[in-house]
C-alpha cells in the first residue's frame, strides 16, 4: 500500500520535529555536564544540568518510527525501547509532557517519576523500557487481550538489532506464532548495539529470517526510507487488524549519533555517521515530495517553522515547569 | 471474618482453585496462563478443573517462556485485563525475573499511577521432600525487598482463599506464594492444620493484616506460610511443658502488619521467628528490625532468636534438608531456650 498525501506530510512534518526535537537535546543535555560547572578534574558529569542521567538519541532513526505509525490510531498499543522518543513522537505523544518528563518536571508524563527511558502515555497507549528486548512480550500481551476482547486493535514491539538476541525476543514471537496475535514487531537495525556491530552477536544477517522459526512471515526493510518502511508496516498492520497475525519487520536504519550522549564513539569507523547522514532520509523524503507535486518551497517553509515551533514551544515549557516536590517520591507505588 | 455455612473443609489447593473459579465466573476478565495449568490443573493443582469450567481461552496453558507470558500479562493487564500467572516453580523467577521486577513492579510508579497492573503471579514455595537447591526455595523475602510487589503468603486454606480473592481485585500487582507442603496434595505429606474449614461463598482476607493463629503470654513466634503450622504443633507441645507461645502469621509481607508483630513482642519480651527462607538478608533481619526500633517502648527478656535456612542452598539428602530447614523440634528448642533465658 502506499501513502496519501495527507500520510505524506504527516510523515514528513513528524520526521522534522523528531529531528528537531533530537538534535537540540545533544546541546540541551550538555548543559551543566562540562567544565567549569562540574567538579574539578572531571570532563564530563552525567549527574549534571537539567537533564541528567543517560541519554539515547534517535536522529537518523525517523523512518522506522513514522513508517509504522503513520497506520496506529490511539487505541494501537506501541512499547519502545530505550532510544524512545522518535517511537513516542510518532504515536501522538505530547511533546511538552514529553520533554518536561526529559528535564524531569512536575508536568511531565509521570511528574519526573519515569524519565527518559520509562515514558508511558496510557491516553495513546504508548509505553518503553530501558531494559533490551523487554518491549517484546507486554506488545505480545496486548494483543493477546486485543484477541480476546475481540478488537481490531493492534500492537507493536520496537526493539533493536542487538535485543533479538535476547530470550524475550524468542519467546514473545513463538507465542505470538502460536496464538496467532494481532502484533507487529519491528527491529531497528543500525548495526550497532552500543559498540558490538551486528555481524559480532547475530549468527544470521537478517533477523527477517528468523521469522519462518516462529510461524510468521518475515519482512527486510533494505533503506532508512519512511515509504518503505510504510509500505512493510501498512502490509502487516493490515494483516494483523484483519485477524492474520502476526509479522516481523526488519528495517536497515541508521543511528547518527552515539549509543548515549557522552558516548565517544571509538569503535566506530572514523567518519561513518557523516557519511550515513549523505542519505539523509528527511530530504530524500522531501526531494520525493517535491517531485510528486506535494511539497513547494512555500508549504515546505510553513512545514519546517511550525515543526521547529512545536520543539521550542516543548522545551520552554519543560524549563518553565517547576519540579516536583521531594515528597512525591513516595507516592504511587501501589495505587 | 466469613463463616463457614456448613462444616466443609478444604485442601489449600482446593480452596486457591475455589477462589480463582469464583472470581472468573464474577469477572471475565480473569483468566489464567501458565505451564501445565490446563488440564493437568497445576502441577500443585492450583488450577485444578479449571479448564472444564472455562474452556482453553481462558485457562491458557503456555510453553516454557515465563519472560514471554509473564511480560504478555503485563500487557494484558494494561489494556484491562486482570490475568493470573502461574510461576510454576518461585525457584525459576531467574529467567523471568526482569519483567517481575523492572516491569510489573515498577511501571505503576515510573508512571505516577496512570498505568495500573491488576496481575497475579502465583508460584509454589518450599522444601522438606527432597527437591533439592533450584525446586525448594521460598524467596519470599527476595520479592518483598523489591518496591512495587505486594507479598502475599497463606498458611491455611481459609486465608488461602480470601487471599487469593483479595488478590484478584487488587489492581496492584500481587505476588501469591502457596507452600506445596501445605497444599494438601495427595502425593506429598503436608500439615494437616492447613486443611480447615472454607466458607463457600466470596470472601476476602485484607493485606497487611496479621492473624493471631494462637494466643499466648511467654514467647512470641512471628511466621508464615507452613512455618506456621510447625509453630502450631510445637506449641501444642510446650503448652504440656507450661510455656504459653504466641503465634503471628504475618499472611503478607507486603504489606506488612509490623504493629501486630510490635505488639505480641512488647507482650512476650521474647521472640522467636521461624522462616524457611534463607537466614540473611531477608524477612527474619526485617522482623528483627521491627523491635530494634522499638526499644523504647519494648523490652525484651532475651535477644531476638531466628530459626532460618543457614544461608546454604537446600541440600538434597534427608538428613541435611532435615538440619537446614527448621523443623518442629527445632521451634521447640529455641522457645525453651528463650523461655530459659534471662527472666
Amino acid at each position: 500500500m502506499d501513502p496519501h498525501e495527507d500520510q505524506l506530510l504527516w510523515m514528513y512534518e513528524t520526521m522534522l520535529v523528531i529531528r528537531d526535537f533530537e538534535e537540540r537535546m545533544v546541546n540541551i543535555y550538555l548543559e551543566g555536564k562540562l567544565p567549569p560547572d562540574i567538579q574539578r578534574g572531571l570532563a564530563f558529569d552525567i549527574a549534571g544540568g537539567p537533564v541528567p542521567g543517560e541519554m539515547h538519541l534517535a536522529a537518523g532513526q525517523e523512518p522506522v518510527a513514522v513508517g509504522v505509525c503513520a497506520h496506529l490510531r490511539d487505541d494501537d498499543t506501541v512499547v519502545g525501547t530505550h532510544r524512545p522518543h522518535h517511537f513516542a513522537i510518532a504515536k501522538g505523544v505530547p511533546l511538552d509532557r514529553l520533554a518536561a518528563e526529559l528535564f524531569g518536571k512536575a508536568t511531565g508524563l509521570s511528574r519526573g517519576k519515569g524519565g527518559h527511558m520509562h515514558l508511558f502515555d496510557p491516553e495513546h497507549n504508548f509505553s518503553c523500557s530501558g531494559i533490551e528486548g523487554a518491549s517484546l512480550p507486554p506488545a505480545t500481551g496486548a494483543a493477546l487481550a486485543y484477541k480476546k476482547l475481540d478488537r481490531d486493535s493492534v500492537a507493536v514491539a520496537f526493539f533493536g538489532e542487538g535485543a533479538a538476541n535476547q530470550g524475550t525476543f524468542h519467546e514473545a514471537l513463538n507465542l505470538a506464532g502460536l496464538w496467532q496475535l494481532p502484533v507487529v514487531f519491528i527491529c531497528e537495525d543500525n548495526r550497532w548495539a552500543i559498540s558490538v556491530p551486528k555481524d559480532k552477536s547475530t549468527a544470521i544477517a537478517s533477523n527477517a529470517d528468523r521469522a519462518a522459526s516462529y510461524g510468521m512471515p518475515g519482512v527486510a526493510v533494505d533503506h532508512n526510507d519512511a515509504v518503505e518502511v510504510f509500505r512493510a508496516a501498512g502490509d502487516a498492520i493490515a494483516r494483523a487488524r484483519a485477524g492474520g497475525g502476526p509479522t516481523l519487520i526488519e528495517v536497515q536504519t541508521d543511528r547518527y549519533l552515539g549509543h548515549f550522549q557522552g558516548d565517544a564513539e571509538v569503535y566506530r569507523p572514523k567518519g561513518e555517521p557523516d557519511e550515513l547522514r549523505g542519505h539523509d532520509p528527511i530530504p530524500t523524503l522531501a526531494a520525493s515530495l517535491r517531485g510528486q507535486g506535494v511539497l513547494d518551497d512555500a508549504r515546505e517553509q510553513e512545514i519546517s517553522s511550525r515543526a521547529s515551533e512545536r520543539v521550542t514551544a516543548a522545551y520552554e515549557f519543560a524549563r518553565e515547569s517547576p519540579l516536583p516536590d521531594p515528597s512525591e517520591a513516595l507516592e504511587h507505588v501501589f495505587v | 471474618m466469613a463463616v463457614a455455612t456448613k462444616e466443609r473443609t478444604l485442601t489449600m489447593a482446593q480452596a486457591i482453585s475455589e477462589a480463582i473459579g469464583q472470581e472468573m465466573e464474577r469477572d471475565e476478565r480473569v483468566f489464567v496462563m501458565g505451564e501445565d495449568i490446563g488440564s493437568y490443573g497445576g502441577i500443585f493443582s492450583a488450577t485444578s478443573g479449571l479448564l472444564d469450567r472455562f474452556g482453553p481461552g481462558r485457562i491458557m496453558d503456555t510453553p516454557i517462556s515465563e519472560a514471554g507470558f509473564i511480560g504478555a500479562a503485563i500487557g494484558a493487564a494494561a489494556q484491562g485485563m486482570r490475568p493470573i500467572a502461574e510461576l510454576m516453580f518461585v525457584d525459576f523467577f531467574g529467567v523471568c525475573m526482569d519483567q517481575i521486577y523492572n516491569h510489573l513492579a515498577k511501571n505503576t510508579y515510573m508512571s505516577d499511577g496512570n498505568v495500573r497492573l491488576p496481575v497475579v503471579i502465583t508460584t509454589a514455595i518450599g522444601g522438606g521432600y527432597g527437591d533439592a537447591a533450584q525446586h525448594s526455595q521460598c524467596l519470599y523475602g527476595t520479592f518483598a525487598h523489591m518496591p512495587g510487589l505486594k507479598v502475599v503468603v497463606p498458611s491455611n486454606a481459609y486465608d488461602a482463599k480470601g487471599l487469593m480473592i483479595e488478590a484478584i481485585r487488587d489492581d496492584n500487582p500481587v505476588m501469591f506464594f502457596f507452600h506445596k507442603g501445605i497444599m494438601g496434595l495427595p502425593w506429598m505429606s503436608y500439615f494437616e492444620g492447613s486443611t480447615n474449614a472454607v466458607p463457600d461463598e466470596e470472601y476476602t482476607v485484607p493485606f497487611g493484616e496479621a492473624a493471631i493463629v494462637r494466643q499466648g503470654n511467654d514467647v512470641t513466634i512471628v511466621t508464615l506460610s507452613q512455618m506456621v503450622q510447625k509453630a502450631l504443633v510445637a506449641a501444642e507441645q510446650l503448652d504440656a511443658d507450661g510455656i504459653s507461645v504466641e503465634v503471628v502469621d504475618l499472611r503478607t509481607l507486603v504489606p506488612l502488619d509490623r504493629d501486630a508483630v510490635a505488639a505480641s513482642v512488647a507482650k512476650t519480651g521474647r521472640l522467636l521467628i521461624a522462616d524457611e527462607d534463607y537466614r540473611s538478608f531477608g524477612l527474619s533481619g526485617e522482623i528483627c528490625a521491627i523491635v530494634a526500633e522499638r526499644l523504647d517502648r519494648i523490652t525484651m527478656k532475651a535477644p531476638v532468636k531466628r530459626l532460618a535456612v543457614p544461608d546454604v542452598p537446600i541440600p538434597y539428602s534427608r538428613p541435611l534438608e532435615l538440619s537446614v530447614i527448621p523443623q518442629v523440634d527445632h521451634i521447640t528448642a529455641a522457645v525453651r531456650d528463650l523461655a530459659n533465658a534471662g527472666s
